[in-house]
């Protein structure tokens, strides 16, 4: 392996990493806004929006990321009412495409780890905090939100690494993020195994540094969970 | 062809894409299969080694599946595309070939999704093994079973059994990972309806097309799967 050229490619890919992560955060955060909608939909009673959010559920589930995102970039410039839309101005660009197929995309999965969370809400806790006068919007959010975002925190951590990595296909609508500078790298030389390497080490240290986050955050949220700290010294008046 | 209606895109006639659309959907279920097995394979002795392996190789197969979960799938595909294009290339210019000789995309893609979904099926295996339970396996030792009898009668059934749900999931990520090969200029179901979308200026017709199809392999397997896993736990009691 050539360390100069591992080097130069290290630093070039480093330049599009912005992209990568600002695609991942975007849509993480504005498809968690959607997710919870939709898993309040499904447990919501009303039978419109409960088949509504299982058909959402459905589809984007199973169809593949890549022919969503054809479908919002290529597919809907077909239409001459989106064209002259508002919107147009947006889902001309590629990397809000990228962005809305991504969000929409997870939505639909994060929606369903969220469901769980909640329904992991034990029914006493609920009644518990009834018995104390709760409102039913300061139960949600007093009592039931922190609980359910307890439970489902592993499953949502998978489901980041799972967004992290679908950045990559960005790339494919011409979004130059570090897949799409590797691919440009690997076809003017030809040397694939340098510049695999290294993309893999950028995507891998950014993993591991979210898997790290998200335990780290675990651990705050679980303090009933801890051994309590022993107590040392002596107390005080105590003699021996 | 200048403005074909959606009926006349799926239909089988002369003018139709119905027939180049289910070569297509043919070709995605052939990748999707071939890169299934491929990772099954990977998946049994990956198992292997991260149960009975010794300290390196369990070492090994934890790095495989560490790196393999941690980077995003079209990286890999671009490694054994652009990858296998250039060991092919060296080979033929060893023997005398001239220029720039490229790695068949089907075979890159399997290989690709195999590897890719070979570290899945690996922690599934060894979940399904761990589900097994210690007395069956003793029990069989006690019959005087050897080793390979142990695991083709007792092993291998039961280990499985417990599996298939994990199997059933790696299987839809698959099917929906076979859509990436696609760069690789194989003609599955996306790459047709691109061919498609770009002949006709109706991409949103074409797309909306393949995204149903996928749709209709998913749940047709899904169907499948639920039932294969009914028939495989008859055997077991339920609460």
């Amino acid at each position: 392996m050539d360390i100069a050229f591992a080097t130069e490619t290290l630093v070039s890919l480093l330049s599009a990493l912005p992209l990568t992560l600002e695609l991942a955060v975007t849509a993480i955060a504005l498809g968690a806004v959607l997710a919870v909608a939709l898993a309040l939909a499904r447990l919501s009673g009303i039978l419109v929006l409960n088949w509504f959010a299982r058909l959402y559920v459905f589809v984007f589930r199973g169809t593949p990321l890549l022919v969503q995102i054809f479908l919002i970039y290529y597919g809907l410039s077909q239409f001459g009412a989106v064209r002259h839309s508002i919107f147009w101005p947006v889902l001309r660009e590629p990397y809000w495409c990228a962005v809305l197929a991504l969000l929409l995309n997870t939505a639909a999965y994060a929606s369903e780890i969220i469901r769980g969370g909640l329904l992991s809400v034990p029914h006493g806790q609920v009644e518990a905090a009834r018995a104390c006068g709760m409102p039913r919007f300061m139960i949600f959010r007093r009592i039931v939100m922190p609980l359910a975002i307890r439970q489902a925190l592993p499953g949502y951590g998978n489901e980041m690494i799972a967004m992290v990595k679908a950045t990559s296909l960005a790339s494919i609508i011409t979004l130059m993020e570090i897949t799409g500078v590797a691919a440009k790298i690997i076809s003017e030389t030809y040397r694939v195994i340098e510049v695999f390497v290294v993309a893999g080490a950028i995507y891998l240290a950014i993993n591991f540094l979210l898997t790290r986050l998200i335990a780290f955050v675990e651990y705050q949220l679980s303090p009933h969970q801890r051994q309590p700290l022993p107590v040392s010294g002596r107390l005080k008046g105590e003699t021996h | 062809m200048s403005n074909p209606g959606f009926l006349d895109i799926i239909s089988f006639g002369p003018d139709g894409w119905g027939h180049a659309l289910a070569v297509g959907a043919w070709m995605t279920i052939l990748i999707a299969l071939a890169g299934f097995a491929i990772g099954s394979v990977i998946g049994t002795f990956g198992a292997w080694a991260k149960i009975s392996g010794g300290r390196f190789v369990r070492m090994l197969a934890d790095a495989y599946t560490t790196v393999l979960r941690g980077i995003p799938d079209l990286l890999v595909i671009y490694l054994f595309y652009f990858g296998g294009s250039a060991v092919v290339t060296a080979v033929g210019q060893f023997f005398g070939a001239e220029g720039f000789v490229s790695f068949p995309g089907f075979v890159a893609g399997a290989l690709a999704v195999g590897v890719t979904s070979g570290a899945q099926q690996t922690e599934v295996f060894r979940g399904a093994f761990r589900a097994v339970h210690p007395g069956e396996l003793e029990a069989a030792t006690a019959c005087g079973m050897g080793r390979v009898l142990k695991f083709r009668r007792i092993t291998a059934p039961l280990t499985l059994r417990h599996a298939l749900p994990g199997l059933g999931n790696v299987w839809q990520v698959v099917l929906k990972e076979s859509a990436l090969v696609s760069v690789t200029g194989v003609v599955e179901l996306l790459r047709q309806a691109q061919i498609g979308a770009g002949s006709t200026s109706l991409p949103f017709d074409f797309y909306f097309i393949a995204a149903m199809i996928y749709l209709a392999i998913s749940t047709v397997s899904g169907l499948f799967l639920n039932a294969s896993e009914r028939w495989f736990s008859r055997g077991v009691r339920r609460g």
